[in-house]
């Protein structure tokens, strides 16, 4: 059992490849004197691999993934990248929203280029880049298309094409599937793992979706509600070598599904 | 015949891709229609015995042309033009910038904004004599007029606009390492165009009720007076003449407008769904 219910909060030692890239300390927020959305939240990303923040809705999930962006200070405790406290957002970090949030007047050359453009990246080298992440995310041939032309699944394609483009470490996704339907949703997750095969990324991924923690996490961070907090960490360990839509039939897979669910039921009822 | 038979016949024909064809050929034709068919109505009424007052739109048609000829829609122009164009510069750039600004700066809005709803709201007409007061019955006042009544919706609209940018939007552009001033010209402006543009339109709308208010009301000049004092002596074909010119002209501004807007903001305008 990988499930470290004994001391919640503690972070679990490190696996002997990996050194962490990012670490949340104590991290806590306020919101107007009273409401606490998150107590003492301690957790450790470790480099060049997928770390998702699971749990119910309204647990902080997107609180902390804001506060890690640097979109939020929060009350108490820091986060810091390489050692280096977040003051704001940076360029080590990249985010992927869940509404998309791509400008509805721009193309998708333009969308994906964006954060090139406000870091004076020329037009030319910046459209050089943002083409080859287009096409790198399966967009290809819809350059000159609008948002509302697009499909969600190709509208968050779009969103992870602009987040790559600024060649961040860290790619921060905010619950990026929850808006596109089931089967959108998987081909997204399978094309998401071949991505990162390429990509050396880290990425910290805020789901709610135990299905899509499990499936493309190497660490899955469990928080509790109200205050939000780190409950549990669990650690797949799925060989995803292989092919990735088998992954879902390994016994792995289904027995840390039921396990995580058994462990956050009580939340919920 | 022959030379317009095959176009005709190309704008009937159906096209693939579009299902009416018919709509193609240009939106004037159909906005001309319109006005013709306005102009229709108003012949019709004018030669049935309603009113003297309601002369046909042939009549003012032909009073119109002798107005021009004889000069005299020239010379109230040359009076109600200059502070005409003054006020709508004032409320275009001074509208915008008042509203964007308070929007931007959070601490101006507790002060600003109940003045600009107090204005939108207030009986202007009765406001506007007391202008004189302070402004005695030069262009001033008709410059004060224009503004108390384009000022506030100018303001008001880009002030919403503003407002209504999507925050993930803005979240968006800070996360990527926009400055403000970036995430301003990129992202909120853009998304406010449309707004501003709506309160462009009223405002420019509002300047040209405020103008001829003001030349009735307070300061029997130009445009105004060419109203009154064809009312006053019953040359009715002539008073319509003049309303129909102020229309014109305010049609012509309002498509001034629309122009500007599709140039500076032309990927929302292909970009609407």
């Amino acid at each position: 059992m990988t499930l470290a219910r004994e001391a919640p909060a503690a972070p679990p030692a490190p696996m002997p490849d990996e050194k962490p890239i990012l670490v949340a300390d104590e991290v806590g927020l306020v919101y107007g004197g009273n409401v606490t959305a998150l107590a003492g939240v301690n957790l450790t990303v470790p480099q060049g691999r997928l770390t998702s923040l699971l749990g119910p809705s309204g647990c902080g999930k997107t609180t902390l993934l804001k506060i890690i962006a640097g979109l939020i200070e929060p009350t108490t405790g820091d986060v810091t990248v390489r050692g280096e406290p977040v003051r704001g957002p940076g360029p080590d970090r990249a985010l992927v929203f869940q509404d998309f949030a791509l400008l509805p007047w721009a193309t998708v050359l333009d969308n994906v280029g964006y954060g090139l453009r406000v870091r004076g990246v020329p037009r030319q080298e910046r459209d050089q880049v943002a083409r080859h992440y287009i096409e790198e995310v399966g967009l290809a041939g819809f350059e000159a298309r609008y948002p509302h032309e697009l499909s969600g699944g190709m509208r968050q394609r779009a969103g992870l094409a602009r987040a790559l483009a600024v060649r961040s470490d860290i790619l921060l996704m905010d619950e990026p599937f929850s808006a596109v339907d089931e089967q959108m949703r998987r081909k997204l997750q399978e094309d998401l793992l071949e991505l990162l095969r390429v990509e050396q990324k880290t990425v910290i991924f805020v789901t709610h979706s135990i299905e899509e923690a499990v499936y493309l996490s190497d660490q899955v961070i469990i928080l509790t509600q109200r205050p939000g907090r780190v409950s549990t960490i669990v650690r797949p360990d799925i060989d995803r070598s292989g092919n990735v839509d088998e992954i879902r039939r390994t016994p792995r897979y289904m027995e840390l599904v039921d396990e995580i669910w058994a462990g956050l039921r009580q939340y919920v009822e | 015949m022959s030379e317009v038979t095959p176009r005709l016949n190309a704008l009937l024909a159906p096209s693939p891709g579009r299902r009416f064809s018919l709509a193609l050929p240009s939106i004037w034709l159909w906005r001309l229609a319109s006005v013709a068919v306005a102009f229709l109505i108003w012949e019709v009424l004018g030669r049935s015995p309603i009113s003297l007052a309601l002369p046909p739109a042939s009549e003012v048609a032909v009073a119109f042309g002798e107005m021009l000829a004889k000069g005299e829609m020239w010379a109230a122009y040359a009076n109600s033009l200059p502070p005409l164009l003054t006020g709508l510069a004032i409320i275009i750039v001074g509208g915008v910038v008042i509203g964007v600004s308070v929007a931007l700066a959070r601490t101006a809005e507790w002060f600003l904004l109940p003045v600009l709803i107090i204005f939108q709201t207030a009986p202007v007409s009765a406001i506007i004599p007391l202008v004189t007061y302070a402004y005695g019955i030069g262009d001033a006042s008709k410059i004060v007029a224009i503004m108390i009544l384009g000022l506030p919706l100018v303001a008001l609209n880009s002030y919403k606009g503003i407002q209504a940018t999507p925050p993930s939007l803005i979240a968006m552009s800070e996360s990527f390492l926009a400055s403000r001033f970036d995430t301003i010209r990129y992202v909120i402006l853009p998304s406010a165009s449309g707004m501003i543009f709506a309160g462009l339109r009223l405002g420019v709308s509002g300047a040209f009720i405020g103008i001829v208010l003001a030349e009735l009301l307070i300061t029997p000049t130009g445009i105004g007076d060419l109203i009154t004092y064809n009312r006053a002596i019953a040359r009715y074909d002539k008073m319509f003449a003049a309303i129909v010119s102020i229309i014109a002209l305010s049609a012509v501004v309002l498509a001034l407008l629309q122009a500007v807007e599709t140039r500076l903001f032309r990927a929302n305008a292909r970009a609407l769904p």
